[in-house]
């Protein structure tokens, strides 16, 4: 009993290790990004060249947009990588990011039901097919988590002057790809960004619907924590991943990046 | 459902290729949660055994909320240890958060009421067999508590068997203050939960079978262990 006893205490303590072991020796720094980031495998394509360069880790905390700010705010990741530019400007005003730049965009797609019983597959603007999807009250299943799309999302039936409520109106509250799943179950149209659209392997009757608006562009954005409020924070690093995501050799690691044949996110950053 | 066989053959795949991510997952989550269910044990048990010992006022209260307690949400534990070791929390500058450790802590917290609990019902019905004998030698009420434990064992086996059932099976919890981070905080369900996200569906179903089977085999090495010890004892 003793000998067990001592055992477990061992076993116990390796456990508690864990957390101390991944805390030392290695750099690394913690980067809260977005699901649709992650759900398309582009972390995978970029960050090891950047780990290979630097010898910097980079450790991805993937939420919605809305979280990714809050986990940020409480002092709890390193650097931002985010498309909401809106909430990313409020972030740095608030006093708790010191840089933002642009990284990179893609775009939103409506995504519907092959049938496309509102007809939004020849509107002219995104206005428009939202509009006919409100007056036909077809179902919509929304993000409704505060994420980056979800924002964008809203933004855009403002626009339409539509104010979306009803049975219709399904706010999941949920990430971008399980809200792709329900659409695909319940038929619904959904707004998604085309880089999990293109990764999602669950399609069954839904399709791409509408694309190529403006209005539909989605601008990822990085972003820097300011020094002030949490001073813990490894700023030289993250200093380093946002430089680098910048530079001509970040740039073109994005650029490169595809899933089935197809670019997803086309890079931006504006050389100054 | 087309998806069935395709799932049986990928867990079959996952099994068979020995994908070193996959081991690094399978190694972590066992790590987390074995580790989670051995130091709840650590406390529940004792704390389980005098509660079924000792009469003082208000233990029916503390019976009753260690067995709803049972029913914590994991979600609820991951945001309340979220908030503890954000850096902006109490606990913050030990900087746990996003680490295995922070995930053991949010598991034990979910797998303590259920051992805790459970151990006071059997202890208390051992104990109601053998008061009058352990009075009569003269057994301090704290020396029975070993006794009593010991003589419990193989049913708390299966107790000790349920929190680690709960604890390798939740995903609210370990998802919020893990993060789910490649390499290093993703285990069993976070995963599964990212390739359902992705639509990837048999890819999903695959990790949930590895899953079981690996809770199957767990449960079938106590199984032994315990049919062994009981041939030796009996």
């Amino acid at each position: 009993m003793k000998n067990a006893g001592l055992t477990l205490v061992a076993i116990g303590l390796t456990g508690l290790s864990l957390g101390v072991s991944a805390q030392e020796g290695d750099r690394y720094i913690t980067l809260a990004s977005t699901t649709s980031t992650e759900a398309s495998g582009l972390f995978d394509a970029i960050i090891p060249p950047f780990t290979a360069k630097t010898g910097i880790a980079v450790r991805v905390v993937a939420v919605g947009t809305g979280q990714a700010f809050e986990i940020a705010r409480r002092g709890d990741a390193d650097s931002l990588l985010v498309h909401d530019t809106d909430g990313e400007k409020r972030f740095i005003e608030e006093g708790y990011g010191s840089e933002r730049a642009d990284v990179m965009v893609n775009d939103f797609v409506l995504i519907g039901p092959g049938g496309d019983p509102a007809g939004i597959a020849n509107a002219e603007s995104v206005t428009e097919a939202l509009s006919l999807i409100a007056e036909a009250q077809t179902p919509f299943a929304s993000r409704g988590d505060d994420s980056g799309t979800h924002r964008a999302e809203q933004r855009l039936w403002e626009n339409a002057g539509v104010e979306p409520g009803g049975e219709w109106y399904r706010e999941l509250g949920s990430g971008m790809g399980p809200t792709l799943n329900t659409a695909a179950g319940m038929n619904a149209y959904a707004m998604s960004d085309r880089a999990t659209w293109v990764a999602f392997d669950n399609r069954q009757d839904l399709e791409l619907l509408f694309e190529g608006d403006e209005a539909l562009f989605n601008q990822y954005g990085s972003i820097l924590i300011a020094e002030e409020p949490h001073p813990h924070l490894k700023h030289d690093l993250a200093a380093q991943w946002h430089q680098w995501l910048l530079s001509e050799e970040g740039q073109a690691a994005i650029d490169d990046f595809e899933v089935k044949g197809q670019q997803l996110f086309f890079p931006n950053a504006h050389p100054d | 459902m087309p998806d069935e066989p395709n799932a049986f053959q990928t867990a079959l795949a996952l099994i068979l290729g020995r994908d070193p991510d996959l081991i690094g997952i399978v190694a972590l989550s066992l790590q987390v949660s074995l580790s989670a269910v051995l130091i709840a044990a650590l406390i529940a048990l004792p704390l389980g055994a005098a509660l079924a010992l000792w009469r003082f006022p208000g233990r029916g209260a503390v019976v009753v909320m260690l067995n709803a307690l049972m029913g914590l949400p994991p979600v609820v534990a991951g945001l309340a240890v979220y908030l503890l070791l954000s850096r902006a929390g109490p606990l913050g500058e030990f900087g746990l958060l996003f680490t295995p450790g922070a995930m053991v802590i949010a598991q034990v917290i979910l797998v303590l009421p259920i051992i805790a609990a459970l151990t006071r019902q059997q202890v208390e019905e051992l104990h109601d067999d053998y008061r009058e004998q352990l009075a009569s030698l003269g057994v301090s009420r704290l020396r029975r508590i070993p006794t009593l434990l010991w003589d419990a064992r193989f049913g708390l086996t299966t107790v000790m068997l349920a929190g680690f059932g709960r604890a390798s099976a939740e995903v609210g919890a370990v998802m919020i203050v893990g993060g789910n981070i490649d390499g290093v905080t993703r285990v069993m369900t976070t995963a599964i939960v990212l390739e359902t996200g992705k639509g990837n569906l048999p890819l999903a179903l695959g990790l949930g079978i590895v899953l079981l089977g690996l809770v199957a085999l767990v449960n079938a090495a106590a199984h032994l262990v315990g049919e062994t010890a009981r041939r030796r004892v009996g």
